[in-house]
């Protein structure tokens, strides 16, 4: 912490700084609703995996293509890779302070959250739709 | 990146130990304390030097202690206290493993031999005297006044039983920085993160029913770091000296956020 030497400005204006990003909110309620969300979305997630093991392609793709699992495999896609984007950056924002490098990771952290899901839900709608 | 081992000026050493003076007639025996000690002007690194206290010649709390050191032992030694009563917030720092003040820290309550650090991750001035000139500069970046833009009233402002009732717990606070120097999130981010002392005491007159500036002060404090940093790890209310419970204000204060939003 604190300043280095040559910083002459007045303890305020360094705590003032660029002045408030007047955001914030809308990160930390939505990590509060995909936590909601979370709850019954991995138990289900959690209940249709035991329920696929020992079946074969076949029997796997036909339960995970079926409407019902299949949206819920979405959802639950949706809000895990919301949840952990959102988790991620705060840990980034908290640990790393060179800003290049937070710039970096924050921006890396979306694209990885953005293609796993992304891949994730091809996955299910090329079950759903068979193509 | 964040700091997980102190710099190679502040790692501390092994100091000297003190020789105790003679021993007063008595039945209390004695109890060593291990103190932290930096001179800036010596250059050398910190170190911990041992006292052997006289408890027949000494008042009970660790301040009695440090105060006793310093008249009879080493005057040399550096340190903060004022009312000697847990009032004004001067002897904040850490003890036996915990911030607190020393004046209202009993000698009992600590098993072993008695530890004193700084209070943790500031720069420390000299001895157990840390530089809180970020923290002071915080609680005045929030702006702790009435503010209003209605005519002054020709009395006083006026409120409800039930209005003041909303500011017990926080009025109470006395700014020691125990709280805020004891908080993980405040040691890797105090140059932005406003801290459970300072947020503290944003709420208390985000709250305070006089107070026309509500959404101006709410405008200020929504910020990633300045209050969303608080990831209620609890450390402020389990070391408060005074009992209070900042991590609930930071609470309140992310629901009026919520609130004037959904």
């Amino acid at each position: 912490m604190g300043a280095p030497n040559h910083n002459m400005r007045t303890p305020l204006a360094r705590v003032r700084g660029l002045g408030s990003a007047r955001s914030g909110t809308e990160h930390f309620w939505r990590q509060r609703m995909t936590a909601v969300a979370n709850v019954p979305l991995t138990i289900a997630g959690i209940v249709i995996v035991i329920a696929l093991l020992g079946r074969n392609h076949a029997a796997a793709a036909q339960i995970l293509g079926s409407p019902l699992i299949a949206i819920i495999m979405l959802l639950f896609i949706f809000s895990v890779a919301t949840h952990m984007r959102i988790g991620m950056q705060v840990v980034i924002e908290d640990y790393v302070h060179e800003e290049k490098m937070k710039f970096a990771l924050v921006m890396l952290n979306t694209f990885y959250a953005i293609a796993i899901g992304l891949a994730s839900a091809f996955a299910i709608l090329k079950l759903s739709f068979g193509v | 990146m964040a700091e997980f081992a102190l710099p190679k000026n502040s790692k501390v050493t092994v100091g000297k130990k003190w020789p105790m003076p003679a021993k007063v007639k008595g039945d209390k025996g004695t109890r060593d304390y291990l103190v932290y000690r930096f001179d800036p002007d010596t250059g050398e690194n910190p170190r911990m030097d041992t006292y052997t206290v006289d408890l027949d010649d000494c008042g009970p709390m660790v301040l009695d202690a440090l105060i006793w050191i310093k008249n009879k032992v080493d005057p040399s030694l550096t340190f903060r206290r004022s009312c000697r009563e847990g009032v004004c917030g001067s002897c904040a720092m850490n003890v036996d493993g915990g911030n607190t003040l020393a004046c209202t820290k009993d000698m009992k309550d600590i098993s072993a031999t008695v530890k004193v650090y700084p209070l943790p991750h500031q720069p420390v001035v000299k001895d157990l005297v840390p530089d809180l000139t970020n923290f002071y500069a915080q609680h005045a970046s929030i702006q702790p006044w009435l503010k209003t833009t209605s005519p002054t009233p020709e009395k006083e402002w006026q409120q409800s039983h039930e209005e003041r009732q909303k500011l017990d717990g926080l009025y109470e606070c006395i700014l020691c920085a125990c709280c805020s120097t004891a908080c993980p999130s405040y040691w890797w981010n105090s140059d932005r993160f406003l801290g459970p002392a300072v947020l503290l005491q944003a709420y208390r007159w985000i709250i305070d029913s006089r107070d026309e500036a509500t959404g101006e002060r709410l405008d200020n404090l929504e910020d990633p770091f300045r209050l969303y940093r608080c990831h209620t790890i609890m450390n402020c209310a389990n070391t408060c000296p005074k009992h209070l419970n900042p991590a609930k204000a930071i609470a309140e204060i992310k629901k009026k956020m919520v609130e004037r939003q959904v």
